[in-house]
């Protein structure tokens, strides 16, 4: 049996650990409710555009956009937000599971695949596994803003806009409820079409100055709100699935701690009765 | 009393607005525009600049936008604002940042030791060790 020392000493480490732990669990709580804030916060904004959107579309307009065309697919395009950090369960490896099965079946039909990395895991799990990356960002942490993931989307509209990809995609988890999170993959181009509202009377905007760059516009900006509401629903889901991780650490080792205790209790009164029983023993021989 | 029309100013990040206006003042592309309620639909982008509201019973309101689309509807008025600046040339500035990290991340490991990462290159550095010494034994 170990000594009592080596045991009291693991019992103390084990309980730093958990303290870490527990402090990881309550700080991912109190984040997970403002990251659930923000991704309540960005759904006005998708769906205000999404009402414009299908307007137009109901209105009489010759102009079809480009992101509404159905193309033959021979490359696609993924989006794929992951987190900056890990200790959050299987909450990436359960996203990159998914993708990698898409691209197996991609591959089955000879299509190729492109990425834009958003999120540290992200890069790291796509270095080792290979592909073409477009674009690259950093997760961005705390609070995400729109501007930093622009870039990376841009990359994949313009890829888009010039042929190079056929079909874009956009990775990342739902927020189901704390303890589930849903790996999803989204489509994002060409357009999944909409059912226009059907209207009584014909109307259609007064356009300024254009219809075309509006809309040019409108599509580039709805399509950057919704990578940025997967990203923000990403970031609540990290929270969620860290809070729970450090939950079961935390659990684990308050388990562990009271079985090392048993042991060492134990240890200690083996060592008392050896202990005792050399006294007895050297009294009887002496005596 | 006077008469209301439904205003919603949001952007990707945020609610920033929502409530029963008698006018709105926005700088669009084109000019100028007051809107009143009853307004026919209209649809234009905005320059960045300041939104002037007049809210129910007449308290104003001053909002920045950095540019946007502004709807006009029958049954309201929505300002979809942008959150940043945002210009050709400065789209193609972030398009450019976004590509070159793609290729610094493709290239250079993370300076931060990822210990997951080390952990899955040792596994399949052993994996491969086995099969070799299982294709020598086969020999």
């Amino acid at each position: 049996m170990a000594g009592g020392k080596e045991i009291k000493s693991k019992i103390g480490s084990i309980n730093n650990t958990r303290k870490i732990t527990s402090a990881m669990e309550k700080v991912a709580v109190s984040k997970m409710r403002r990251a659930q804030e923000r991704v309540a916060a960005s759904r006005p904004y998708a769906e205000g555009m999404r009402k414009v959107i299908g307007n137009m579309a109901g209105g009489n307009l010759d102009y079809r956009h480009p992101y509404m065309v159905e193309r033959e697919a021979g490359t696609v395009g993924y989006i794929i937000i992951s987190t900056d950090r890990g200790l959050c369960g299987g909450l990436n490896s359960n996203e990159f599971k998914a993708v990698v099965q898409e691209l197996k079946s991609w591959k089955e039909k000879g299509v190729s695949a492109e990425f834009a990395l958003i999120g540290n895991k992200a890069t790291a799990f796509f270095r080792r596994f290979g592909g073409k990356v477009l674009a690259q960002q950093a997760g961005s942490g705390e609070n995400p803003k729109l501007a930093d993931i622009i870039g990376s989307v841009q990359v994949m509209l313009k890829a888009y806009l010039e042929g190079r990809i056929d079909r874009l995609y956009l990775v990342y988890n739902q927020f189901v409820n704390t303890m589930k999170q849903e790996p999803t993959i989204e489509q994002l181009l060409p357009l999944p079409a909409h059912d226009a509202p059907k209207r009584k009377y014909k109307w259609d905007y007064i356009y300024e100055p254009k219809p075309e760059p509006i809309i040019d516009m409108l599509m580039d900006r709805y399509i950057e709100s919704l990578v940025y509401q997967g990203l923000v629903e990403n970031a609540a889901c990290e929270h969620a699935a860290r809070m729970v991780a450090m939950k079961a650490a935390t659990d684990n080792a308050g388990n562990l701690m009271d079985e090392l205790k048993l042991v060492y209790n134990k240890a200690r009164q083996a060592a008392i009765t050896q202990e005792l029983s050399e006294i007895v023993s050297g009294a009887a021989a002496v005596g | 009393m006077a008469m209301t029309v439904h205003l919603d100013v949001v952007s990707a990040e945020d609610k920033i607005f929502s409530g029963l206006v008698e006018y709105v003042e926005v700088s669009g592309t084109d000019g100028e525009l007051g809107i009143l309620p009853f307004h026919t639909p209209l649809l234009t982008t905005i320059k960045p600049g300041m939104v002037r509201i007049v809210k129910q019973f007449g308290e104003e309101h001053f909002i920045y936008v950095a540019g946007g689309v502004l709807e006009v509807q029958p049954d309201g008025v929505t300002v979809l604002a942008d959150v940043a600046k945002r210009a050709e040339d400065l789209d193609e500035q972030a398009i450019l940042e976004a590509q070159n990290r793609a290729k610094e991340a493709m290239q250079h490991a993370s300076a931060d030791f990822d210990y997951a990462e080390a952990a899955a290159q040792l596994a399949e550095a052993i994996a491969q060790l086995q099969l070799i010494r299982k294709l020598r034994k086969t020999k």
